[in-house]
């Protein structure tokens, strides 16, 4: 049944019932609590930080000063570790928030429509499927100076989107030819209604352990590019950034590149955990 | 159909002419998939084309804060990398260029790029082939020790670390060993390869260590956990219960019947993982400064070096394309239900 036909009443204590069938997948626990740390890190960082993010408070690589030391330009490293989340937080956010949108609505139509579109539509997506993500975003930084965040977000978002939209074509598949699509077809619906009321709804769970899997890689693919020095700003902190920044000295002064490293390992592997929790609460919800 | 012609008429029937028509249905087989892998890579080449030359203005990309007060270095780039034409002319040059061996020169070192690329591909596939010669034998034989401890407190804890391996981006593992095997706290092996320009990494295998086990890791997770997914389906089935029931000891039951199943599905995750390697490089070899296509790409994207990233990343489209297709023909020819489906 549909999510949006079930009664209010029941709603409520079902959304408890789902709650408590959570709590005990610990691997959804643990990743739910891990992520909350680093995106409260990367949130309240910046107003918890000792001194400025472009402040110089000692010699390059002095390992004296604060908790972590100075990095290259002797700034303070758990100053900039504090600054540095925000953006990577925000642009994996809309990034995979884009290739979501992008992908159900590719694949769902796809299914929906069937036929040549359908054809075509999975053709032209194994095309893209040929570029590993990290290169379709190198590809077209060739061609721009200082690429802007908007930009790195539709970079993130689109190289999501096919391998998205693969996965929303094989879940909506299975909707597409259930009674109440046929019933709402036969009603005369429209089929954008038929689309978005009917199909949707029904790919929640499967759609959800893929965001979750998509902002685990997104959060690597923004660090990335900023590891490989293609950020938004060059002054600015920015955990990718801060591993390239530093990496010369890390025999001397090994936490400038740690601290982030471990950040963005830290974020990684918790919204991954909490990806496959999701997948193994709707697995079991399926039961 | 000839043949068929001189059978007396039943037996024509009721056997049809097997041999030739599964000749004929695995040339139309492959011919479609040919087909459809040229036609993938012309697309590949439309969109590295218009990404690289046409979304945004190489020259002014090239030159920087120089483009405004330069003329005549301006003009003079647009010259050699022909931008007066059309659009589509420069395109079907580059594509015939490409296709005759010519991918034109590098703006950055003013060599042909066929020569830049030449070693650095070789070094790259070294690199790809040795990381997935280590990390075969151990995807599987973890999955199968997993396997063995299902339902078991071994087999979660396994599980949790593949799964938090598997989150790790690879450069996040590469400087965690980087850290641990050669500056922080173990110094053990080098950190970067240092290669001569004839040279090759493999010359001193001691730099080899550190990028090749990043790449394992970081693949091995995932290629684990499906060959124990498979694993644990083949072990809960029917005809695996009866074998036990007869009394084939467990050891030989994971051996030929659960291991065999789990090929298949192994090759197809391997395919795919060796595909996602060519761009997984990318990262690994410029952390480790290993003289590969991946950081051979990084440094021309970082220079605008237009011609060269617009071959490089030919080459890697093209090996995933090649990889996929090889990968299903061998999981069709190993699958005797599909070989079968296939050639009646």
């Amino acid at each position: 049944m549909s999510a949006s036909t079930v009664a209010p009443a029941t709603r409520s204590s079902r959304r408890g019932a789902g709650l408590r069938r959570a709590s005990r997948i610990p691997r959804l626990v643990g990743g739910a609590v891990i992520t909350a740390l680093v995106v409260l890190l990367a949130v309240l960082g910046p107003l918890l930080a000792p001194h400025g993010q472009n402040e110089v408070v000692g010699v390059p690589f002095g390992t004296a000063d604060g908790l972590l030391g100075n990095d290259y330009l002797g700034q303070d490293v758990l100053s900039r570790l504090l600054n540095g989340g925000r953006a990577i937080l925000l642009i994996s956010l809309l990034g995979t928030a884009l290739g979501m949108v992008l992908g159900v609505l590719v694949g769902v139509v796809a299914a929906y429509s069937g036929g040549w579109l359908d054809e075509v539509i999975m053709r032209l997506n194994d095309v893209t499927l040929a570029f590993p993500q990290i290169l379709l975003a190198l590809v077209v930084l060739t061609a721009v100076d200082q690429p802007r965040a908007w930009l790195i977000v539709v970079l993130v978002g689109v190289s999501h989107a096919p391998r998205v939209a693969r996965l929303a074509r094989g879940v909506a598949l299975g909707i597409v030819s259930r009674d109440f699509v046929v019933a709402a077809e036969a009603l005369g619906e429209k089929r954008s209604r038929v689309i978005l009321a009917e199909v949707l709804p029904n790919m929640n769970a499967p759609l959800l352990a893929e965001a979750g899997l998509r902002l685990t890689y997104s959060i690597g693919l923004v660090a990335a590019l900023g590891f490989l020095g293609f950020s938004t700003d060059p002054n600015a902190a920015n955990w990718g950034q801060m591993i390239q920044e530093n990496r010369l000295a890390m025999a001397s002064q090994p936490w400038a590149v740690l601290a982030p490293v471990l950040v963005i390992g830290l974020f990684t592997v918790g919204t991954n955990l909490m990806a496959d929790g999701i997948a193994q609460l709707a697995d079991r919800g399926d039961r | 159909m000839t043949q068929v012609a001189t059978l007396p008429e039943p037996l024509a029937t009721v056997a049809p002419p097997r041999s030739r028509s599964g000749g004929t249905a695995w040339a139309l087989w492959l011919a479609r998939r040919l087909g459809l892998a040229v036609l993938t890579l012309w697309l590949v080449s439309v969109l590295v084309y218009l990404a690289t030359a046409a979304l945004g203005d190489p020259v002014r990309a090239i030159l920087g804060r120089d483009f405004a007060a330069q003329p005549a270095r301006v003009a003079q780039l647009r010259e050699q990398l022909g931008l007066d034409d059309p659009l589509g002319v420069r395109y079907l040059r580059w594509l015939g260029g490409l296709l005759t061996g010519d991918p034109g020169r590098s703006i950055a070192s003013q060599r042909p790029v066929a020569d830049l690329i030449g070693t650095t591909v070789v070094n790259t596939v070294v690199l790809v082939l040795v990381a997935a010669l280590v990390m075969i034998p151990i995807a599987f034989g973890v999955a199968m020790v997993s396997a063995n401890f299902r339902r078991r407190r071994g087999d979660s804890i396994i599980q949790v670390v593949l799964l938090t391996l598997a989150g790790l981006p690879e450069f996040v593992i590469g400087i965690l060993l980087v850290a641990l095997l050669s500056t922080t706290v173990f110094h053990l092996l080098p950190a970067v390869t240092i290669s001569s320009q004839r040279g090759h990494p493999w010359d001193d295998p001691t730099t080899m260590v550190l990028p090749v086990a990043t790449l394992v890791l970081t693949v091995a997770p995932y290629v684990s956990r499906i060959v124990r997914a498979t694993l644990l389906e083949v072990l809960d089935s029917d005809y695996v219960e009866l074998a036990r029931l007869k009394g084939v000891p467990e050891s030989v039951v994971m051996r030929k019947h659960a291991l065999l199943n789990a090929i298949v599905p192994g090759i197809q995750v391997i395919a795919l993982q060796l595909a996602w390697l060519t761009g997984g490089v990318v990262l690994v070899e410029f952390l480790f400064n290993y003289p590969g296509i991946g950081a051979q790409l990084v440094d021309s994207v970082r220079n605008h070096d237009v011609p060269m990233v617009q071959a490089l990343s030919m080459i890697i489209a093209a090996v995933y394309v090649v990889v996929n297709l090889v990968a299903d023909l061998l999981s069709i020819l190993l699958t005797p239900r599909a070989r079968t489906a296939i050639s009646s």
